[in-house]
């Protein structure tokens, strides 16, 4: 295959996307934003600390984000390393959150192919019921598409049933050329979501890379009807940035894509963030950390 | 419950109107003569209309030849005081008008857009901030003027008149005011007869800045009252900028006069989108050069000429793009297009479009609501222009887009440069020889590349051929506010 990049022009794609930024989301529209934006919450915990006791602690706060403000919904899933992934499936049993897994090398991918899908593995057989992967950035950048694609291509296989996002790290990528040449591989090979960042590396879902990946998403969607969803990762840590990044996706893909089915935002603070700003929108004024559970 | 039951919770933008009640228009505004506001000799009023509602926003006095008079004399005796004054003293006085600008800059924003229509996205976030970094700018030269020619020996010119148009009242008062108060000129500015409040604002600015009685004049009327302003004697240079109708009777009634002039007057911009651009960013560079501020914009990017090999992708980019527009109540902070600036524009506008349709253009017009008092015309798009149509030649001044095609990079200057206006072109390649090589050859007095309709003090701005003569901005902007002695 040869490599031809589409072109994505940095400066005009960074207007475009701070633009969207000064929408003005007030009163009932920020109220509703918070509520999706808790819904499409890919709730997150990564750390070598993650113990079965926190995992349950974090699943019970993404059922129910707030008891005292019944109208907020659970979020989206829950997501965990693999070794937790069993524990994270029982404690959301019946709950209609998912549960949701990174694997194949995560964060690095700097592992062998079968190490990768032995990961998969392991993680849907606990129970997983979304895969979030990382593509080869050595492979990518060295040029070589054909191996970046194969990689998921496999990996997808190896999934199943389970949903596939592919996270392009697009920190690591250099450039907004490279991101929708990305985007179009991952697309291409399968993916049913692509996402932005693993959260590890230096940033992440920026308002630039969102909007590129976007217009690849709609590009890719009018030329083969296949829809393919978007998960912002990494960076967004507070309501403005959630806000931000829905007005991205309401305005460069529609209302279409404003579900959970689409649309993910991976996060493990930005949650009570949304909180405390959803009831100032209801108390009038601004609450304090402690008024929410950690996790 | 799963993912797939859950109701779907629908999302839209409140209204998000930026409250008008921080704003203290009076009932009525005189003329700004002598350092203060006055009656008009002939006692005339007329009420400023809000385009949006249709709904009165002040009465403003309009000026006659006898008001005119006066503010020439004043002029001329304020103008060797003001002159004589060191650079950086005068520098002194327009850092103080650019400081007062931002400081009211919430004020002068939603005044713009009750009074002109446009949104206030736009006029808080380019006009106004323009306006005070003009003055900024010209602040700095006013020391250092006969470094922005070439390090000769300069005078100013001594009493300047400038007619604004009104579709950016306040910039385009401050792009005429700034450089030439900064060269020791007094100026007579007449706002637009559609749009004055923002230049009577800037008056109460200038009193405030203690800017000293008859350097800045400014007198509201319409194109009589401009045309009265041209053929007053005792004027050293006239300023204009709006149609090329009236620029060229102007043109006509300075002739033989030693009375300098400078036009900056209509167009018919193409904008040029080659197959290997970043075609996302170029339907981005479509939107903002034909919908911004309506299209009410002489440098406004009308013929749209795309590769034919990418024709069909751009027009459906821009189509859908289009459809994300957001109509409506110029004061809402979400709103894209607001209203058009007048009844008679509206007329000429629509009276184009119908046009471009006998002639056998394509049209589409997005859907939308439209309020329903007040002057609107939705975004319109047409395809298969030829460029004989009328569409494709005249200026509609309006969020009217042209589209045209052509095959190779030949063409596309050819094409480009078949018009009589020459104001500005934009060029959306990703091949930096290419755009380099299209520049030179264009005849445009601004040519953007990957970008369009951005402004900048420090960048000079004006036409070729029938777009008119002169440049504003930069230190080129100095150089027709001043006379070079030695």
């Amino acid at each position: 295959m040869i490599r031809r990049l589409a072109h994505v022009d940095r400066v005009g794609v960074e207007e475009r996307a701070a633009e969207l930024g000064k929408r003005s989301i007030k009163t009932t529209a920020k109220q509703q934003g918070i509520r999706l934006a808790v819904s499409m919450l890919d709730l997150t915990t990564l750390e070598g600390a993650d113990t079965p006791g926190k995992v349950r602690h974090l699943c019970a706060k993404g059922v129910c984000p707030a008891p005292t403000i019944p109208e907020i919904p659970s979020v989206a899933a829950i997501c965990v390393y693999p070794s937790l992934v069993a524990t994270a499936r029982a404690a959301l049993r019946g709950t209609g959150v998912r549960t949701a897994s990174v694997a194949a090398g995560f964060p690095a991918g700097q592992v062998s192919l079968e190490a990768k899908l032995c990961d998969t593995e392991d993680a849907v057989e606990a129970g997983a019921e979304e895969i979030d992967m990382v593509i080869s950035r050595d492979a990518f950048l060295a040029g070589d598409d054909t191996l970046v694609m194969a990689e998921i291509v496999a990996v997808k296989e190896r999934a199943g049933d389970a949903h596939l996002k592919v996270i392009l790290e697009t920190a690591e990528l250099g450039s907004y050329d490279h991101v929708r040449h990305a985007s179009m591989l991952a697309m291409e090979a399968g993916a049913d979501f692509i996402k932005t960042s693993t959260g590890k590396s230096a940033s992440g879902a920026t308002p630039g890379v969102c909007l590129v990946m976007l217009e690849a998403i709609r590009d890719y969607a009018d030329r083969t009807g296949r829809i393919v969803g978007f998960k912002a990762a990494g960076g967004v840590s507070t309501s403005k940035a959630a806000l931000h990044r829905l007005v991205l996706v309401k305005e460069t893909l529609g209302d279409e894509w404003l579900t959970p089915e689409r649309l993910r935002i991976g996060a493990s603070s930005v949650l009570n963030d949304l909180l405390m700003q959803y009831s100032k929108t209801e108390t009038g004024r601004y609450g304090r950390l402690e008024d929410f559970s950690k996790e | 419950m799963t993912i797939e039951t859950r109701t779907s919770i629908v999302w839209d933008y409140a209204p998000a109107p930026e409250s008008a009640d921080h704003i203290r228009v009076k009932d009525r505004y005189g003329l700004f003569l002598d350092g203060e506001f006055r009656e008009p000799a002939e006692g005339r009023y007329v009420p400023t209309i809000n385009p949006a509602t249709e709904q009165p926003v002040a009465e403003v006095a309009w000026a006659g030849p006898g008001d005119i008079a006066t503010a020439i004399e004043r002029a001329r005796d304020a103008q060797p005081g003001w002159a004589a004054l060191p650079g950086l003293e005068r520098a002194k006085y327009l850092f103080r008008i650019a400081r007062l600008i931002q400081e009211r800059s919430r004020e002068l924003a939603v005044a713009e857009t009750i009074d002109g229509g446009k949104p206030l996205r736009e006029s808080r976030d380019v006009d106004i901030p323009l306006a005070a970094a003009h003055f900024f700018h010209y602040a700095g030269w006013a020391d250092k003027l006969r470094y922005g020619v070439g390090a000769r020996e300069v005078t100013p010119l001594g009493v300047v008149g400038q007619i604004v148009p009104w579709n950016f009242p306040l910039l385009m008062a401050a792009w005429k005011l700034a450089p030439a108060l900064a060269c020791g000129n007094t100026a007579i500015l007449k706002p637009a007869e559609t749009t004055p409040l923002t230049a009577l604002l800037l008056a109460e600015i200038c009193q405030e800045a203690e800017l000293p009685p008859g350097v800045v004049t400014i007198l509201p009327g319409d194109g009589s009252t401009g045309a009265a302003l041209v053929r007053a004697p005792g004027i050293d240079k006239i300023a204009f900028t709006g149609s090329t109708a009236v620029g060229r009777d102007i043109q006509a009634a300075l002739a033989g006069q030693q009375v300098g002039l400078t036009l900056e007057l209509g167009g018919k911009s193409a904008n040029i989108v080659f197959e290997d651009a970043a075609l996302d960013q170029a339907v981005e560079g479509i939107v903002n050069g034909i919908f911004f501020n309506q299209g009410h914009v002489c440098c406004a990017g009308s013929r749209l000429l795309i590769q034919e090999s990418v024709r069909d992708e751009v027009v459906g980019k821009l189509w859908a793009r289009m459809r994300r527009l957001r109509i409506g109540d110029p004061l809402d902070k979400n709103t894209d297009v607001g209203a058009i600036n007048s009844a008679e524009q509206l007329e000429r506008i629509e009276l184009l479009v119908a046009a471009g349709e006998e002639e056998g253009a394509v049209r589409r017009t997005i859907e939308c609501e439209l309020p329903e008092r007040g002057y609107w015309f939705a975004p319109t798009l047409f395809t298969e222009v030829s460029p004989a149509h009328r569409i494709a030649v005249e200026e509609i001044f309006g969020p009217v887009v042209s589209v045209l095609t052509f095959r190779t990079q030949a063409e596309a200057i050819e094409k480009a440069n078949n018009s009589r206006y020459g104001l500005a072109a934009g060029i959306w390649t990703d091949k930096g020889s290419k755009a380099f090589e299209v520049a030179s050859a264009l005849q445009a007095g601004v040519v953007w590349q990957n970008t369009y309709n951005h402004f900048d003090p420090t960048a000079a701005f004006g036409g070729y051929k029938e777009s008119g003569f002169g440049r504003e901005g930069g230190p080129a902007g100095l150089r027709p506010y001043l006379r070079v002695v030695r």
